[in-house]
């Protein structure tokens, strides 16, 4: 699958995808087509879509409300629909910085931010985000002051996470679409934070 | 509690043994562990998250005394502190 041009022979899981993909389709459970298709939906959704939710939360209190207190049904409003998602919605304060990790896996908000980064899947930010969060921070360029509090969220079961990032000083009156180019994917998986006035 | 419970768990060795305070109730769900085992998974299991205190959980750790980790438990896997 994939679309490097350059010859590479497969790897261990890639091996292993072919070769259920191809038994399923021979014994008639799935269609090429339909595996193609899900492939596709996956491609499809980026973190635009979470950077939507984190647009309108800034500009509209009452919708930043119902996201807090319900974070899927929020999204359904907004018309991203989030089948067997169960979203909780952290809010960054100046006080409190929040960041995700799934130390168990790579438990990941997909319908809202796509297919996760590697280094999320990685067994040294798994490890690592919670036993030295502000190190790893700093890792990514992000430093939090001391007298910020880091709440790390394992997400471990059922639910997903995604922050809410502050929005930066100095975008007052901006339109939700020019906001929404602020929050990025990894502002919303809380290892950075939204840069206001960029030109 | 067991250390090492055989099969698939989702409390992570790391946190097992501390106490922390709930920090919401997000709902019941099948249970992941008899999932696992291609059985139905129910009862549902009430699900919780529950918020530790970095520096009970890590001895050395060196960030703010007030940062926090949350982990999402399963209630057969609570007790009361």
């Amino acid at each position: 699958m994939s679309d490097q041009g350059k010859y590479q022979p497969l790897t261990y899981f890639q091996l292993m995808e072919v070769s259920l993909r191809e038994l399923l389709v021979e014994k008639g459970l799935v269609t090429e087509e339909q595996v193609a298709n899900a492939v596709e939906d996956m491609r499809k959704r980026t973190p635009e879509r979470g950077a939507r939710v984190v647009a309108k939360a800034w500009v509209d209190p009452d919708f930043k409300k119902k996201l807090m207190e319900n974070g899927t049904r929020a999204c359904e409003e907004l018309g991203l629909d989030l089948p067997a998602l169960k979203l909780v919605v952290i809010e960054n304060t100046p006080q409190v910085h929040n960041v995700i990790v799934c130390t168990l896996c790579s438990c990941y908000p997909r319908m809202l931010l796509g297919i996760p980064p590697d280094w999320y899947k990685s067994r040294n930010y798994r490890s690592r985000m919670v036993r030295e969060p502000r190190t790893v921070l700093k890792e990514f360029g992000l430093k939090i002051p001391r007298k910020v509090r880091i709440r790390v969220h394992d997400s471990t079961a059922d639910m997903r996470y995604m922050v809410l990032p502050m929005r930066p000083a100095g975008t007052g009156g901006w339109s939700e679409e020019r906001l929404a180019r602020l929050a990025t994917r990894d502002s919303m998986i809380g290892v950075a934070v939204p840069k206001g006035s960029k030109k | 509690m067991k250390a090492y419970p055989l099969g698939h768990v989702r409390t992570p060795y790391y946190i097992r043994g501390h106490s922390g305070v709930i920090e919401r109730v997000c709902g019941s769900f099948p249970n992941p562990e008899e999932l696992a085992q291609m059985r139905d998974g129910l009862p549902a299991q009430p699900l919780y998250r529950v918020r530790f205190m970095q520096k009970d959980v890590w001895p050395d750790y060196g960030g703010n005394p007030a940062d926090v980790v949350e982990i999402e438990i399963y209630q057969h896997w609570l007790e009361k502190a």
